[in-house]
């Protein structure tokens, strides 16, 4: 990939990778001088052990300490944040406008994060765009910019285990975007509860909970994706394009490369295609993620994917309990669990494969 | 603890038999066989791209051999890789660190992966730092340190895990000779004070004369002469010069105490340079200079042994084994 990198792909990406990076360094800079709250979160956080912890351990919380104080995971809390309280903001409005049609429904709260009136996506279809994003700026530097640093032969010297560092570096952004995730979660649904008055029931938790584990699962998949990206391309500029075009292709462009599939590929009649359409969009992550989170968030969701008319004849509509709900999207979980793995799987055995030095 | 050391006393440092290492076709290291004892400074003089690197790599088992045997403070690191890289300190050539945290952060997170108590890490941490004079600058992001100042950090580096054995790669590289003299002498203390075993990789002649007592010369990866200055010189059919200088008020003809010299055994040249008189000879022959220059009535003001004659051995090296790199 190094030498062929045509010039357009490093000028992108480069300035893609500055901008984040100085970004990065004037984060720290302002967090110096001033002795502020982030340097002093980080002292607390590295000085307080006493006792002998197992490599990954010590990595991950570096790892962890350096996310946390950096500019690009307050931008991005910043910018995702405000983007799910326009969404939260414009749900409950019009919860509240079309309050009789939502007094059928069987849990209002949860419609704070599944509906969407016109412009503006629900919460769910925002992290369904937006997480991915995140799964990558914690991921695609992760190795190659201890490589390109000169730390790494450094690091590889300790007496830890070669794959501490790449179980480290994964459970350090795993943790950030699961701390930034269940911070947007309990902001959306503080927001709901003050605006309309509602409150969740156990059982809505217990959805909300679900839901945030597919999430976690989805965003997962895309940092162990960049990571695997970061142990492969030498360049970060480059791990950064390879990741953000994949994110694009998969998020933006997938249904509609999906239906052009479709058309080429299946024989007569709509529905087969359609239902070949369906298929291929299954091979997208976002897919998985929007199928599961529709059914875990919505009781009234009884199948995902095609329906047809005969599907609905002597349905009885009605809420279904949580663990139907999973049932009805239990391949799609199953899925992105495994898809997940294999990713993280093929970086790890990717990395300690690697040469220390290449 | 002085159980182990008292056992380890026995055993090499560093010992390899037949090391090997391919790249495909490529061979990185052939047939290597290495023996450093504790305490001892051993300097692998070659020059880039001879394969230093790699048997780094290899002794601290962060690259498997195609071939032969390594062990190091007495266990295969292969197999025993986080033991020896607990013992063995390595300082990577142009080592890096995390620029936006200070030099005392850095050293931090390493003291941690070394699984030291938070007392020790402190306390180490500051001595360390004050040993190779980066205290003032301890608070201070790397990023503003200066190349010199890094290397000396990295020394500070692999000296938190109290090794019993350092490995330094092209440690001067890239330094104003300030630099690099700050590093040489923090590794002629170290040798000194801690008795630690030191494998310095350089291309740089002079810089390894100075702290080594022991060279194995490695060009296109094999070792091609090994031994101590003198022996080296000895072994290749070179010879050693002795400077000698004696008291001005002494009056004794310049062709007298020529002779005189001559007259010993394994002399091969005696002439003048200025107020010095350069003998050639076939071994260390200063006891017999000094002591036929006493009987002589002559005061001894000056005698040393130059070892300049490695350089030629070195270039000599270079020329013959090295000449793949002019062709190939």
């Amino acid at each position: 990939m190094t030498p062929s990198d045509s010039t357009w792909t490093s000028a992108v990406g480069g300035r893609v990778v500055t901008w984040l990076r100085t970004a990065n360094e004037l984060g720290r800079r302002l967090a110096r001088p001033l002795r502020g709250p982030a340097a002093r979160i980080r002292e607390r956080m590295l000085s307080r052990r006493a006792t002998r912890r197992s490599g990954w351990r010590v990595v991950a919380e570096k790892e962890f300490a350096d996310h946390i104080t950096s500019i690009r995971f307050l931008v991005l809390l910043v910018v995702i944040g405000l983007a799910c309280l326009a969404a939260v903001v414009s749900a409950a409005s019009f919860l509240r406008e079309s309050a009789t049609e939502a007094s059928d429904a069987t849990s209002v709260f949860l419609l704070l994060f599944t509906q969407s009136p016109e412009q503006i996506p629900s919460f769910v279809a925002l992290i369904g765009f937006l997480g991915p994003l995140l799964g990558i700026a914690f991921g695609f530097d992760a190795v190659n910019q201890e490589r390109s640093d000169r730390t790494l032969p450094r690091l590889v010297s300790q007496p830890i285990h070669r794959d501490d560092i790449v179980n480290g570096k994964f459970v350090a952004g795993l943790a950030v975007i699961g701390l930034t995730l269940v911070a947007l979660v309990a902001l959306t649904a503080g927001v709901g509860i003050v605006r309309m008055g509602i409150t969740p029931s156990a059982g809505d938790v217990a959805r909300l909970l679900l839901y945030l584990v597919v999430a976690l699962v989805y965003m997962g998949l895309w940092l162990a994706f960049a990571l695997l990206c970061s142990v492969l391309l030498r360049r970060p500029a480059t791990a950064a394009l390879v990741a953000i075009a994949a994110w694009l292709v998969f998020t933006l462009f997938g249904t509609f490369l999906a239906s052009l599939a479709a058309d080429a590929f299946s024989g007569e009649g709509q529905i087969a295609q359609a239902r070949t359409e369906y298929s291929l969009s299954l091979v997208s992550p976002s897919t998985l993620y929007e199928n599961s989170s529709a059914a875990l968030l919505n009781p009234e969701v009884r199948s995902v994917g095609l329906l047809l008319p005969q599907d609905l004849e002597r349905a009885v509509p009605g809420p279904l309990s949580l663990d139907q709900s999973l049932l009805v999207v239990w391949p799609q979980v199953t899925a992105l669990v495994a898809a997940s793995v294999v990713m993280f799987t093929l970086g790890y055995v990717a990395f300690l494969r690697q040469e220390v030095r290449a | 603890m002085t159980v182990l050391t008292s056992t380890d006393d026995r055993e090499p440092a560093i010992w390899t038999d037949g090391l090997a290492k391919n790249y495909g076709n490529t061979v990185a290291v052939d047939d290597l066989h290495l023996e450093i004892a504790p305490g001892e400074v051993f300097g692998l003089l070659g020059p880039n791209g001879a394969g230093k690197t790699t048997t780094i790599l290899m002794l601290l088992g962060l690259s498997e051999p195609s071939a032969g045997q390594a062990r190091v403070v007495g266990l295969d690191p292969t197999r025993q890789a986080l033991e020896v890289k607990r013992r063995v300190g390595y300082v990577p050539d142009n080592a890096g660190f995390y620029g936006g945290l200070t030099g005392q952060q850095n050293l931090e997170y390493t003291a941690q992966l070394n699984g030291l108590d938070p007392a020790t890490r402190r306390d180490r941490i500051a001595s360390l730092l004050d040993e190779v004079g980066l205290a003032e600058r301890a608070d201070e992001p790397v990023r503003t340190y200066s190349h010199g100042m890094r290397q000396r950090l990295g020394i500070a580096d692999a000296l938190l895990k109290d090794p019993e054995v350092l490995i330094l790669d092209e440690p001067t590289l890239g330094l104003d000779p300030r630099g690099a003299d700050q590093v040489l002498d923090l590794v002629n203390d170290l040798a000194s004070q801690r008795s630690v075993a030191v494998l310095l990789a350089s291309h740089l002649l002079g810089q390894v004369q100075v702290v080594c007592s022991r060279v194995g010369i490695f060009v296109d990866g094999r070792m091609v002469a090994s031994g101590t200055v003198d022996e080296l010189a000895a072994q290749h059919g070179g010879r050693l010069v002795v400077e000698v200088q004696t008291a001005q008020d002494d009056e004794l003809e310049d062709q007298d105490l020529e002779e005189r010299l001559r007259d010993l055994p394994g002399i091969v040249s005696v002439h003048r340079e200025g107020e010095l008189w350069l003998v050639g000879a076939q071994h260390d022959a200063r006891q017999d200079i000094a002591t036929r220059l006493q009987e002589a009535g002559l005061t001894v003001v000056h005698l040393r042994q130059r070892s300049e004659e490695l350089g030629a051995i070195y270039r000599r090296y270079f020329a013959e084994e090295g000449s793949g790199d002019t062709v190939g």
